[in-house]
C-alpha cells in the first residue's frame, strides 16, 4: 500500500523535527545553567556569604549585605502581596462566583500579571519614593508585592475552582455557615494548590530587577534600615555586572548563579510538594 | 400518622423554567418515603427544596409553603444553617471531607456543641454505630477519610450527617454510585434508622423503593402523580401514568 508508506515517512520526519524543536528548546535552559556555572561556580565560596560588597579596585568581598536586602524584601513583598492575593482569589471562587463583576475583575487582574515589571516600579517610584523621599526597601517591598498579588490571586481562584460542588453542598447540608465551609472545608482541600502558588510567587519576586530600580537602588554598605536604601541581588549584579572592575564581574556572576538556583530550588520544591499532598 | 414535614402548593423555578408545577405531599414521621420517577421529572430538586440547598445558587427559588413542625421554612427569616442541621442531606457520590475520619464526624459536632474530648469521643462513636461503620474503622480513626472504600465513604457520610442528631435525613439516590453488597448494607441502615429519623430518599431504583419505603411519591415533569402507600403503588396503581411507569414502558 504505496499510500500508507508514504504516510509513515512523513509521520516519522515530523516526529523528528518535533524532538529537534523539543532539544533546541530545551537546550537554552542547559546553556544558561552552565554558563551560569561556569562563570559563577569559580567565585563561590564562603566570603560570598560573609563579607559585604566590596569597592571597585579591591580583590575580595562578598554578597551578603545584597543577599540579606533580597530576602528581607522578598519576604515582606510576599507577606503584604500574598494574603491580599489568596482573599482576593477567594472572592471570586466563591462569594463572587455568580456575580458580574468577577469577568471583570479576572481581566483585570489577567492584565496585571501581564505589566511589564518596569512600570510598576515607576508607579511605585511616584506613589511611594517620591512622598516619602527617600528611596527605600519599604518601597521594594511593595513594589514586589504589587507583583506577587496578581500571580496568587490567579492560582488561588484557579485551585478553589478545583474544589467539586458537591464538598460544599455536602458541609453546607451539614448546617455550616458560609464562612466554616470555605475556609475548613475549601482550602483544606485546596491547600496543595495555594501553598504552590504562593511559592510559585516567591520564585517570580526572587529575580525581579526593575522594580527594584527605581524604588530601594541599592546600597554599597550593610543596612537594616527599611526606610533607606537596601542593598538586593538583581540590582547589585546589574551595577557590577556594567563596570570593567574584574573582581565586580566574578561577583556579579556569582550571585546570579545564586538567584538561579534559589529560584529552581524554589520552583521544584513547589512542583514536588503540589504534586506529593494528595493521597487522593 | 403524624405529618413531620407537609409541603403546600410548592412550585420551583431555575431561572424562569418551571421544574415543580405546585407539589402537595406530606413526609410521615418515623417512615420512609420514596419519591420514583423517569430522569428529570423533579423528584431530586423536591428534595432539595427541603433543606434550602437551592440558596446556594442565585437564580433559583421556590414559591409556596413547607411546614416543619408548624413552621414555614420558606419564610425569608428562616435560619438556614439551624435548618439544615435539624433536616440533614446524603448525597449520590460519597464527599468525605479531606480529614480523618475522627475529624469528618466531629466536625460537625464541634460548631454546635461544646463537648468534651472524651464526650466527642462518644459521639463519634455513636454516629458510627449508628451507620454501621464502627467495628470497620475503630481502629483507624485517624485515617484520610477517602482512603475507604465507595461504599464506607457512603456509610461515612451517613454517619456524619447522624451524628449532628437531625430529625430528618434526605437521601438523594445514595446507592446508586456504589456495589450491590453496599447498596443492601445501607438500604439496612435505613430501616434501622427510620425508628429514629423522618426519612425521604429518592431512588431510580423501583425495586429499592418497594424494598425500603411504606410511602411512595411518582413523579413525572414537575408534578406529583401518585401518593399512596408503598405497596398499593406497586401492586394496584390508580393513574394509568404509574402503572406505565412501573411496568417499565417509559423512564
Amino acid at each position: 500500500m504505496p499510500s500508507y508508506v508514504a504516510r509513515q515517512r512523513k509521520s516519522t520526519v515530523v516526529m523528528a523535527l518535533c524532538l529537534v524543536a523539543t532539544l533546541i528548546g530545551v537546550a537554552w535552559l542547559f546553556l544558561i545553567l552552565f554558563s551560569l556555572l561556569w562563570n559563577g561556580l569559580p567565585g563561590l565560596n564562603l566570603t560570598t556569604f560573609t563579607e559585604m560588597t566590596p569597592p571597585p579596585g579591591s580583590t575580595s568581598g562578598g554578597l551578603l549585605n545584597a543577599i540579606y536586602g533580597s530576602l528581607i524584601m522578598t519576604i515582606f513583598g510576599v507577606a503584604i502581596g500574598a494574603p491580599i492575593g489568596i482573599l482576593a482569589g477567594t472572592y471570586l471562587a466563591e462569594y463572587g462566583r455568580h456575580s458580574k463583576m468577577t469577568p471583570v475583575i479576572r481581566f483585570i487582574n489577567d492584565i496585571l500579571l501581564s505589566a511589564p515589571s518596569i512600570i510598576i516600579g515607576l508607579f511605585v517610584y511616584g506613589a511611594v519614593v517620591v512622598p516619602m523621599r527617600s528611596f527605600s526597601a519599604v518601597a521594594g517591598s511593595i513594589a514586589l508585592a504589587v507583583i506577587v498579588i496578581p500571580v496568587v490571586v490567579r492560582t488561588t481562584e484557579d485551585m478553589l475552582l478545583l474544589v467539586p460542588n458537591t464538598l460544599r453542598e455536602a458541609a453546607s447540608a451539614l448546617g455550616l455557615p458560609r464562612s466554616y465551609v470555605i475556609q475548613k472545608v475549601a482550602y483544606r482541600a485546596a491547600r496543595a494548590g495555594l501553598i504552590t502558588g504562593v511559592l510559585l510567587a516567591v520564585a517570580r519576586v526572587g529575580g525581579e530587577t526593575a522594580p527594584l530600580l527605581f524604588t530601594v537602588l541599592s546600597n554599597q554598605f550593610w543596612s537594616v534600615n527599611l526606610l533607606k536604601p537596601m542593598a538586593n541581588l538583581p540590582v547589585t549584579i546589574n551595577n557590577f555586572i556594567n563596570n570593567p572592575d574584574a573582581n565586580w564581574k566574578h561577583l556579579a556572576w556569582t550571585g546570579a548563579l545564586l538567584i538561579t538556583v534559589a529560584v529552581l530550588s524554589l520552583n521544584i520544591s513547589a512542583r514536588i510538594f503540589g504534586a506529593s499532598k494528595d493521597g487522593q | 400518622m403524624l405529618e413531620k414535614i407537609t409541603v403546600k402548593d410548592l412550585k420551583f423555578f431555575y431561572g424562569a423554567n418551571m421544574a415543580l408545577k405546585g407539589i402537595n405531599i406530606p413526609l410521615y414521621a418515623n417512615k420512609v418515603t420514596a419519591f420514583i420517577g423517569p430522569s428529570g421529572c423533579g423528584k431530586s430538586t423536591l428534595l432539595r427544596v427541603l433543606n434550602r440547598m437551592y440558596d446556594l445558587y442565585p437564580g433559583q427559588h421556590a414559591e409556596g409553603q413547607i411546614l416543619f413542625d408548624g413552621r414555614n421554612i420558606l419564610d425569608p427569616g428562616e435560619d438556614l444553617n439551624l435548618l439544615r442541621a435539624r433536616i440533614g442531606m446524603v448525597f449520590q457520590k460519597p464527599t468525605p471531607f479531606p480529614m480523618t475520619i475522627y475529624d469528618n464526624i466531629s466536625f460537625g459536632l464541634k460548631l454546635y456543641e461544646n463537648l468534651s474530648k472524651s464526650e466527642l469521643d462518644g459521639r463519634v462513636e455513636d454516629a458510627l454505630k449508628r451507620a454501621a461503620l464502627w467495628t470497620e474503622v475503630k481502629d483507624k480513626l485517624g485515617a484520610n477519610g477517602l482512603s475507604l472504600s465507595g461504599g464506607q465513604q457512603q456509610r461515612l457520610c451517613i454517619a456524619r450527617t447522624v451524628a449532628i442528631k437531625p430529625e430528618v435525613i434526605l437521601f438523594d439516590e445514595p446507592c446508586s454510585a456504589l456495589d450491590p453488597i453496599s447498596t443492601a448494607k445501607i438500604e439496612e441502615l435505613i430501616d434501622e434508622l427510620k425508628h429514629e429519623y423522618t426519612i425521604a430518599i429518592v431512588t431510580h431504583n423501583m425495586q429499592q423503593a418497594a424494598r425500603v419505603s411504606e410511602h411512595t411519591a411518582f413523579m413525572y415533569l414537575g408534578d406529583l402523580v401518585e401518593f399512596d402507600e408503598t405497596s398499593k403503588i406497586f401492586t394496584s396503581p390508580s393513574d394509568p401514568r404509574t402503572q406505565d411507569y412501573i411496568t417499565g414502558r417509559f423512564g
